[in-house]
């Protein structure tokens, strides 16, 4: 039996730009080599925070679930969304909690910070190691082809308009050499005072 | 410590039974030294953290904090090596407030050994103790069973090999800081070279009876050179089937706010108040 990272497929990748940040995913939903569903999104949203998860379905829903549930418990206690890297912490030690027993994700973590507007993004083990990087995370079954698209396309300072074109011919270009990958793709473009949402024509193969 | 969740546990372990791997953590497959010199001792560490084959970061912290003057160095299951510093850090932090004492660093390692040796070495910690208190300059390795040292020099992590083999060969007693610093961070690249676990960058941090400095980046050998040509793509190269903008500003409009007058209230009776 394979690994639960690669039983249902699925690549994630977040990027910094120029006072921007960006995340994206794939859509597909596998059995294996069975492909479930081509609507499968793998990015949630918590108020300002984006949160990436790839690995094991069962545990992706069950894990959004949870962090919704937790971020809605703060704002009602703080009165105020929570802060990514305030998020990254929770997610950190909500999965080190099961270290002994832990959900099969690799989450993704990108947003804006509220006050400085400053751009942040990391990324997690399944044992909630935080991976801070000034660049970009990758996380899914193409990770190895993601690491090698963003490590040549990649460059620091892109504009919004830039990022998006890099983050999607990265992920666009991973997946395809992914058979557990791919059937479309979501790409977030998180800005100061917008969010852009773009749904991507990717291959149905 | 609250303590660990293990509801997934039989569940994963019903998976491993049936042939399913484990996860593979992100280890610190890493090169970590010590080193005591007159006054004050020194701690080094190299910035690569991998996962499997994969480099997952090159420039990570693997020097943490337990107090001011007491710094550790750690090796193994990067996230253990995070969770049980800070969590050492902060028992380390209430004992002295209870006290009223400075922390030691003898405090620091029995701690550390006793958490350790208490997960029978589940927990994957590999740690470099190193600091200054009122009883002197002190230097301790940790292991994740439990098992302590007490050494003038010492290495840790898969590149350990290669760095003590430089403390062997020029190690002297009496050493001042400098000599120290340079015999660390000589350490630490022998470990870069030549262990393949290890990588990037040296981190380095002298304690001394009066402060503490963290050189991040104290060594640069790897610097990425500036790409010759740029890979920006022409705007409108990656086809759109949907597009969805949403401005700050307009976030209120998802919101629908409805007076209500107090007859229109539903659920019977209207609310007593107090006049």
């Amino acid at each position: 039996m394979s690994s639960p990272f690669s039983i249902n497929g699925g690549a994630c990748v977040a990027m910094v730009g120029k006072d921007c940040v960006a995340i994206a995913c794939d859509l597909r939903l596998g059995l294996q080599a069975l492909t479930v569903s081509n609507n499968f999104p793998k990015i949630f949203q918590y108020g300002d925070v984006f949160l990436g998860l790839t690995g094991l379905a069962t545990d992706v829903s069950t894990v959004s679930d949870l962090f919704r549930y937790k971020v809605n418990m703060y704002r009602l206690r703080e009165e105020r969304n929570i802060a990514p890297k305030t998020f990254a912490n929770l997610v950190s030690s909500s999965l080190y909690e099961r270290r002994f027993g832990p959900y099969f994700v690799s989450p993704v973590v990108a947003g804006l910070d509220p006050k400085t507007s400053e751009p942040f993004i990391c990324g997690f083990d399944s044992i909630g190691c935080i991976d801070f990087a000034k660049d970009f995370i990758v996380s899914g079954t193409a990770t190895e082809q993601l690491f090698g698209m963003c490590e040549s396309l990649w460059e620091p300072n892109l504009g919004p308009e830039d990022l998006f074109e890099t983050i999607s011919q990265a992920l666009l270009n991973a997946v395809d050499r992914d058979a557990l990958s791919g059937w479309g793709a979501h790409v977030y473009i998180i800005e100061k005072d917008k969010v852009t949402k773009r749904l991507l024509k990717g291959r149905q193969d | 410590m609250p303590g660990f969740d293990f509801s997934n546990y039989n569940r994963n372990a019903a998976l491993h039974a049936r042939g399913v791997p484990l996860p593979k953590a992100t280890s610190t497959g890493t090169t970590i030294v010590g080193c005591i010199f007159d006054g004050g001792v020194v701690i080094a560490a190299d910035t690569r953290a991998t996962s499997g084959p994969i480099v997952a970061d090159k420039n990570c912290e693997k020097l943490h904090f337990i107090s001011p003057n007491i710094w550790c160095a750690g090796a193994g299951t990067a996230a253990d090596t995070e969770f049980t510093t800070a969590l050492i850090s902060s028992q380390l932090e209430l004992h002295s407030l209870s006290t009223g004492r400075k922390p030691r660093v003898v405090t620091c390692m029995t701690l550390l050994k006793q958490h350790l040796f208490r997960y029978q070495g589940h927990i994957g910690a590999y740690l470099v103790v190193a600091g200054v208190d009122p009883t002197g300059t002190h230097l301790f390795t940790v292991h994740a069973h439990g098992s302590t040292d007490k050494l003038p020099y010492v290495t840790m992590g898969s590149g350990s090999l290669a760095a003590m083999s430089v403390f062997e060969t020029q190690w002297k007693p009496q050493l001042t800081k400098e000599e120290a610093m340079k015999l660390c961070s000589q350490a630490i690249e022998a470990g870069i070279w030549n262990d393949l676990g290890s990588g990037s960058n040296v981190d380095l941090a002298v304690i001394t009876a009066d402060k503490t400095t963290l050189h991040r980046g104290f060594v640069k050998p790897n610097e990425r050179t500036q790409k010759l040509k740029s890979y920006v793509f022409r705007r409108g190269t990656t086809a759109v089937l949907n597009e969805k903008v949403i401005k700050k500003e307009e976030i209120g409009n998802y919101v629908s706010v409805e007076e209500l007058a107090e007859e229109q209230l539903p659920g019977g009776d209207k609310m007593e108040l107090d006049t």
